[in-house]
Order: structure tokens, then sequence, then C-alpha cells
């Protein structure tokens, strides 16, 4: 492996993986379905995805998006979980630099390419920037209209009145739309998507956001995609409009009041503290206070 | 049978049909299935389909409610604005605009016409949020309304359908395909499968609401007994073709066709 580790395409050097893994007619496959994906905002193409060296729903799909994308100069961070320093982040992180020679980084402004479980970076993206999203179901229908052929149907008349009986449910039962994370969005006016299991808290940042997004879903052999500046309205009801979540306490470590927080219980007591899930944003704003 | 309501409009009404059906045929095989059909079917008026298992009853329902195409013949609708429509040659989005606005199709089995999944208020609320309408006290109002007019306490409504009797999933289906404000309802034996005296409530409570919303309905059904207290129209069928129609009162009590003799001969008298 040592000999592939700080190499360019491996067709070039006659490696033993070529340049990030998948070879280079799978790659251009890959992104032809990423072409049609940006070219049909929020709507989901089929395409024949490979077997990665790591289990489904460990981010698969997000590999083979990134594995396509990924040049020889781009710059990759991984996060799971908003953090750069959990188990999935750091090997597949380790992957791709070692399958593809990429420089990789933890700070989200110096990467060109962010391949991401969970969570939407809170340091604000910019337009030179592409997010990869590991998607573990694409079909947004599914749990109220378990037909694939039906929900393909419904989404090609877009008949989405059923999106709001789910909804509706949460409400009746609950009060308020209890949905929290992978809550779904209308792309562009027309596709109904599945945000992948990212808080609704992130859902506000898929709006008009200045990159690219890619989402990939490597069991269901799925890609789908928001372009950059594309309008993403969270459903919601006029009575109950879509709000994101709010805590009372701001960061333990750095102050954050505006971060998404992650509970910890820090002693057999039951002591609670709040920290950023985005580890590297809370890093960036303790170096900030530090100076 | 509409006395309450304005002569007037009642004319306008009932000038011209609401449903055209020509020549509709559909084969599974030599006289199975259903051929040559024609017929007009009124505003306001119920028309019974009768006959033995296997003559092609559920087949012409299907083929006119627009779910499986005919081999010949056409199916046209004259909507709200006056439009006549072509089933078959329409889009299938128009066709299913149809089905959830102007149409409502009730199930043999609730199983089949409900969400057994989610509450019974969203059951209800499913056609109004499809048709746009996004505020969740209105749905609500709704749904409390609906199970009101079919006999539901409504302090069911966040109860999964699972939960109620077969005569309940009944009417819950029925007030989930009225909540749209339908012209035209087919139902494909709504009383099957229901015993006697349940049989009797849902009928009752069906013809009430078929006069006071002055539905169009076509019912499909083996049991005379629920043809004659429904139906104003009957069509009997037999190995694919319709054999005998005419007033409800008039087949079942002056049948001509051999079969039809048969048919109403057999009713077990007790």
């Amino acid at each position: 492996m040592t000999a592939l580790h700080s190499q360019a395409p491996a067709g070039e050097t006659g490696g033993e993986y070529a340049f990030a893994y998948l070879d280079e007619q799978t790659k251009r496959m890959i992104r032809r379905g990423l072409l049609k994906a940006v070219a049909i905002p929020g709507y989901q193409v089929p395409f024949g995805g490979r077997e990665m060296p790591l289990p489904y729903g460990w981010g698969t799909g997000g590999m083979q998006v990134t594995a396509a994308i990924l040049g020889g100069d781009d710059v990759l961070k991984v996060i799971d979980q908003g953090a750069d320093d959990t188990t999935n982040a750091v090997s597949i992180r380790r992957f791709f630099s070692r399958t593809a020679g990429v420089a990789t980084t933890t700070r989200t402004p110096e990467a060109t390419v962010i391949q991401t479980r969970h969570r939407v970076p809170e340091t604000p993206l910019s337009n030179d920037q592409i997010l990869v999203f590991q998607v573990p179901i694409p079909e947004p229908l599914r749990f109220i209209e378990p037909a694939e052929t039906e929900t393909r149907t419904m989404h090609a008349l877009r008949d989405y009145g059923i999106m709001h009986v789910k909804l509706y449910e949460d409400i009746a039962t609950f009060g308020h739309i209890a949905t929290a994370y992978a809550y779904p969005v209308t792309v562009d006016d027309r596709y109904v998507m599945d945000p992948s299991p990212i808080p609704k808290f992130d859902n506000p940042k898929l709006d008009m956001n200045p990159a690219l997004m890619l989402f990939g879903a490597g069991r269901e052999k799925r890609l789908y995609a928001v372009p950059p500046y594309t309008r993403v309205v969270s459903l919601d009801f006029e009575d109950h409009p879509f709000a994101v979540q709010r805590w009372t306490e701001c960061c333990a470590v750095c102050g954050s009041r505006d971060s998404f927080l992650d509970e910890l219980i820090v002693d057999d007591a039951g002591t609670k503290r709040f920290v950023c899930s985005d580890t590297d944003y809370c890093r960036q704003r303790q170096q900030e206070t530090g100076q | 049978m509409n006395a309450a309501q304005p002569l007037s409009q009642a004319h306008v009404e009932v000038d011209a049909p609401l449903l055209q059906v020509s020549g509709l045929t559909r084969l599974y095989g030599p006289d199975t299935g259903c051929q040559d059909v024609s017929f007009e079917l009124y505003p306001g008026e119920v028309l019974g389909i009768v006959g033995e298992s296997g003559s092609g009853k559920s087949t012409l329902l299907g083929l006119l409610s627009g779910r499986c195409p005919p081999d010949r013949g056409s199916v046209a609708y004259r909507d709200h604005h006056g439009q006549w429509l072509d089933l078959y040659s329409a889009s299938e989005a128009e066709r299913r605009t149809l089905l959830r606005t102007e149409w409502g199709f009730v199930e043999q089995h609730a199983r089949d016409g409900l969400r057994m999944g989610v509450s019974a208020g969203a059951n209800i609320g499913e056609r109004l949020m499809a048709q746009g309408v996004r505020h969740y006290g209105r749905l609500r109002e709704a749904g409390l309304e609906w199970l009101r007019q079919v006999e539901i306490d409504p302090a069911r409504i966040d109860d999964v359908p699972s939960t109620f009797s077969g005569g309940m999933q009944q009417r819950l289906q029925i007030a989930r395909n009225l909540v749209s404000g339908p012209r035209l309802v087919f139902m494909d034996e709504p009383t099957g499968g229901l015993d006697v005296s349940v049989q009797a409530r849902l009928l009752d409570l069906l013809r009430g609401l078929v006069r006071e919303l002055n539905l169009a309905v076509v019912i499909v059904t083996h049991d005379l007994a629920v043809a004659r207290l429904l139906a104003d129209r009957l069509m009997v069928m037999r190995r694919s073709r319709v054999v005998e129609t005419g007033l409800t009162d008039q087949v079942l009590d002056d049948p001509q066709h051999a079969y039809t003799q048969l048919l109403v001969s057999s009713v077990l008298q007790p």
C-alpha cells in the first residue's frame, strides 16, 4: 500500500489500484449520472453501484460519488456527525489519501470536496466547494408508500399530498412536527427530496447554498443533487410552520449559541454538557477567542 | 326523491349525463371479462350492477374507474366545468386528479382503500392534502366533521384503522372518499363481508349520504337486497355481457331475461 501512498493516477504509475479506487469506466458512469442529477435538481438517478471495501450503511454511496469527482489537486475533508475524528470519517479520509493520494484537511474553508454523514458544516460554504452526502434511504415517500413503482409515478406526476400525511401524523401524535432529521424538502419547486439524515437544523443551509451538493445512496444505487443557488424549501403546514431546533444552553467549549449541539453525559452522576457537533467550527471559534 | 332541492338546479344538473360509456370491452378470454357495455349515468343517479361471480362486474368497474384500459370502447366523463373528458385518452395525471377529487372508489375490503398505518384523521385528510390544503386546523376540522357524518365517535380521530371494527373501517373508507365532495363514486361490494346488522346500518348511512350529497354511484353487488335498497337502475350481467337493464323495481319485480328470473327467484325468503 505504501507504493500507492503519494501517487497521482495509478494508471500512469502502474499501481495496484486505479486512482481513487474505482476504475475509470465506473467513475465515468457515475459522473454521467451526476450530470443528469444536477440537470434535474432533486430527481433520483439510478446508477450501477459497485461493491466498496466497506459495508453498506457506512458511506458506500458517498464514497463512490467522491471517487468519481475527485481530482489530483483536490483537498478532501470527511465528517461523520459533524466530527472529523470519528471512526468512519478517519477511515474514509485515509482510504482516499491512500488510493488517490489527495491532500486531506479537517478545516472546512480549505477543503474542495467534503464528504459528510448527518451534517452540513456550520462554516458557510463557497461556490468552489462540493458537499457529498452519504444517503441511507433516498426515497422520501417510502415510509408512507412502500411500492417503488408507485413512488416513481408519484414523483413523475408531482403527486406529493402524501408527504403531508406524515407531517399530519406527527402533529396529531405529538402536537408539533416531530420529524427532527431527514426532514423532507421540495427542491426547485419540483421534486420532493430526502436531504439524507441531516438534522432539520441544517435544512435552511441547503437553500440557495453556493456549493454544489451531491447525494449518493450506495445500497439503493441512487444519485441526486442540489445545484448551487437552488431553492430548497422544507415542507410544513400554514398553521405549523417549519422551525429548527434551538438550545437553551451554549457550547461548553466555544460558547457558540447558533451551532448544532450534541448532548454529552460526562460523569456517572448524569451531568450533562452540550458541545458543538461540528468539531472544526468549534476549534475555529476557540482559536478566535483565544487570540 | 329530491323534493328538498330547488327544481331549477335539479333540472340543469339532470339535463346532461355525467358519464357516457359506449362499447366498453375488455376480455381475458372468450366471454370472460366484459364486452359491449354501453350506458349513460346522470348526476345523482345510482346504478347497480348485479350478476354472478365471474360475470364481469368488477372488470367493468375497473374499466369505468380508469384502473385498467379497455380493449375497445370509451368512457367519457363530464367534469364540473361541463367539459367532456375521455378517460383513456386523458393523461395519467388528469386521471389521477379526477380519481382523488371528483371521483371516489370504495373498495370491497376497507384495508385496500385505507392507509392502515396512519390515523383515521390522516386517512380522511389525505385527499384534501393532495389537493393542496396546507392548514392543519382545517384538516382536523374536516376529519372530525366526517367522522361524525359516518357515525364514528370523533374522539377516535387519532386511532389507526386497524383498531376499528370491520364496519367502522368501511365507514371510514367512505368518509375518506367523500371528503373531497366527489360527484361520482364507485363501490365494489361495499357491504360484502359485514354481518347483517352492520350491513343494514351501512346501507342506511349510504342511502342518506347519496341522497343528501346528490351523488352519482355505480355500485357492484351480488346482493339483490342491497341493489333494491340503493339503486335507481340495474344492469344484470352474465358471462361478460349485460343481459338486462332497467329501473330497479322493474327488473326485480318483472324480470324478462331467463337469467334475471333465475337470479331473482334464487333469493332466499326468510
